[in-house]
């Protein structure tokens, strides 16, 4: 590693053909100008690599949370909970708070840190596809989902999990709108913005039409509630929270490719159609596990906003997705605070963490003005 | 040897409107194929059939000797359109993490081996934009932009590089040194398609040439094609070539 920050070094800053021969010396010590660059940046890339992995931490420290409530009532399990519960009533003695020994706190505590690694890394994809309309029309879809499970589940007596209605008809809509996309060459506003409304129409007759039948308070569905996690979504969160981080991991190369040139991808014989397809069925799925919390309405914030700020700061792709995580995870856990602080929705709280953090990047981006101008 | 590419009697129409109608050529490897004709005469149209983008409505297209249906040697072309030569885009991608995009059907879903970096490293170099590599796409001139496609065309060891107007929006000077470029390339064995809207540097580049304006009006080397009256008719005026220097 570069460790270059003596005082002493004399270099000329403006030697620029002395900087750009440092920099080819790619085995010895940096000097001058590109040196001092140098060593700034791998302290950026350390920095940002430490903060990856205290997310992934944090992440299967929720993953482990989720399971321990899941089979909490089996041997040993059932004793590691008791701790878990006493451990959150000290923490919540420590802070003052009354918080950490509510299961369901921790439950929508670990849906939201899920939500603040997969939507800003599937967002990475869909921002710079230019699809970032598609999370929003796919959030109608699965409300339009969750009524027709609860007509469904009103209508046969059956007493399944709504989200798995609204995941079916998330991905249904997802494989739709990639159809279209290929019938027209293009994920069109006008066909998408039909899905989106109409979707979102055939949700509330729906709903309309069943009032009565069911306590449901679908306002927490549209604007997110912390309240509304239930055990199945936030099992649901971590399944699929897994299979999207893998899904990523395993095709990040080929994502990567389409997303930048898409006709180079082709040429170079990726079936360009097949991931196009992975990446908005992703999407859907993303989306549904992430309208728990964040809500109909606002769940497309958060695949589109962490991205878009750090897109503003990011040299490469790989710092962005990064980033886009790092910012993701800060706005859920800064809206989380203020939500529960001040007894706010956390949806919201978190949209405008998100978005303060989009506008402080901004601020720090020297290209700030071509950036927001371009999309 | 089978030629690179070869098209026959191919025809391809957008609803009614035909683009290409009943074209037949061979590209020969080591080749370097000018691709020429008016606005809207179905040159991309054309390479796109070429490289399997579309299907053709009738007619056949073999690259390497495959049907380009069943070609799965992606590697072994590289393409650079006209769109990704026009756009900067907003999208964070450094030049390095391009380039590399060039190895990516050798690998798969496999993890990139020392080879793969040394081999994106090779093709910096020989574009010349080593100093570059850590610079967004977006951030480069547009001379600097196009090295960084070739530079991906030869990571991924192309038997063939596919241009769509490449130089759009280039100056002179990096226009020249590019153009260059392609003949040190050409004459190390890559076989080169390239459409370009000015006459004069194909003719002076490419060793051979095909006019189209939907149908095939001249295919030939490139002495033939000057001495011909294909210019004329394919760009429905007269007109002759006359060769300038840059």
């Amino acid at each position: 590693m570069a460790t270059d920050t003596d005082a002493s070094d004399t270099s000329d800053p403006g030697d620029a053909s002395g900087a750009a021969d440092a920099s080819d010396a790619t085995d010895q010590r940096p000097t001058g100008l590109s040196g001092r660059l140098r060593t700034r940046n791998t302290a950026r890339e350390t920095a940002e690599l430490v903060g990856i992995g205290l997310v992934g931490l944090l992440a299967a420290f929720m993953l482990g949370f989720i399971l321990l409530y899941w089979f909490r009532e089996f041997p040993y399990v059932e004793l590691l909970y008791t701790e878990f519960r006493i451990a959150g009533r000290l923490l919540d003695g420590v802070l003052g708070t009354n918080v950490f020994k509510h299961p369901f706190m921790w439950q929508s505590l670990s849906t939201g840190v899920l939500i603040g690694i997969v939507a800003p890394l599937v967002g990475s994809f869909l921002v710079h596809r230019q699809m970032a309309l598609i999370g929003e029309t796919l959030a109608h879809a699965a409300f339009a989902g969750v009524a027709i499970s609860l007509v469904f589940n009103s209508l046969t007596g059956w007493d399944g999990s709504i989200l798995v209605g609204a995941l079916v008809i998330g991905v249904l809509g997802a494989l739709i709108v990639q159809w279209l996309a290929d019938r027209t060459d293009t994920y069109g506003d006008v066909p998408i913005a039909i899905m989106l409304s109409g979707s979102f129409a055939l949700g509330t007759l729906l709903i309309s039409a069943g009032r009565g039948q069911t306590n449901f308070s679908i306002e927490s569905l549209l604007y997110g509630s912390i309240a509304v996690v239930t055990p199945d979504g936030t099992r649901l969160m971590g399944l699929l929270s897994v299979v999207v981080v893998l899904a990523v991991a395993v095709n990040y190369k080929q994502l990567l490719f389409i997303t930048f040139d898409e006709q180079a991808a082709r040429v170079a014989q990726l079936p360009v159609d097949r991931y196009n397809t992975l990446l908005v069925v992703m999407t859907a799925v993303v989306v549904v596990g992430a309208m728990q919390v964040l809500g109909v309405i606002l769940v497309a914030a958060m695949l589109v906003v962490p991205v878009a700020a750090a897109s503003q700061v990011a040299r490469s792709f790989r710092e962005t997705v990064y980033l886009s995580i790092l910012f993701g995870q800060a706005a859920v856990l800064a809206g989380f605070a203020v939500s529960v602080s001040l007894s706010l929705p956390a949806g919201g709280s978190i949209v405008m963490a998100a978005i303060g953090i989009y506008l402080a990047a901004i601020g720090l981006s020297k290209s700030s003005v071509t950036a927001i101008s371009t999309h | 040897m089978n030629p690179v590419i070869s098209l026959d009697a191919v025809t391809f129409a957008y609803g009614e409107t035909p683009a290409v109608r009943d074209i037949t050529l061979d590209v020969e490897a080591g080749e370097f194929l000018g691709l020429i004709g008016p606005n809207g005469s179905g040159k991309t149209t054309l390479l796109h059939l070429m490289l399997g983008l579309h299907t053709p409505d009738s007619g056949r297209v073999e690259l390497f000797g495959e049907p380009v249906d069943a070609f799965d040697d992606g590697h072994r072309i590289g393409y650079v359109s006209q769109e990704s030569t026009s756009q900067a885009g907003s999208m964070p991608v450094t030049v390095r993490e391009n380039v590399t995009m060039g190895r990516f059907a050798h690998v798969g879903h496999a993890r990139l081996t020392a080879h793969d970096h040394e081999t994106v490293d090779d093709a910096l170099d020989t574009v010349g934009i080593t100093k570059l590599a850590d610079r967004r796409m977006s951030a480069l001139s547009g001379g600097q932009r196009q090295r960084a496609y070739i530079a991906r065309a030869i990571a991924s060891e192309a038997d063939l590089l596919a241009l769509d107007e490449p130089t759009v929006g280039v100056d002179a000077e990096s226009r020249d040194a590019f153009y260059q470029l392609l003949d040190d390339l050409n004459a190390e064995g890559i076989t080169i398609i390239l459409i370009e809207h000015d006459i004069g540097v194909v003719t002076d580049r490419a060793s051979r040439i095909a006019c189209i304006n939907t149908e095939l009006f001249h295919h030939g080397d490139t002495e033939s094609f000057v001495d011909s009256d294909a210019l004329a008719d394919a760009y429905g005026v007269s007109g002759r070539v006359v060769h300038h220097d840059h």
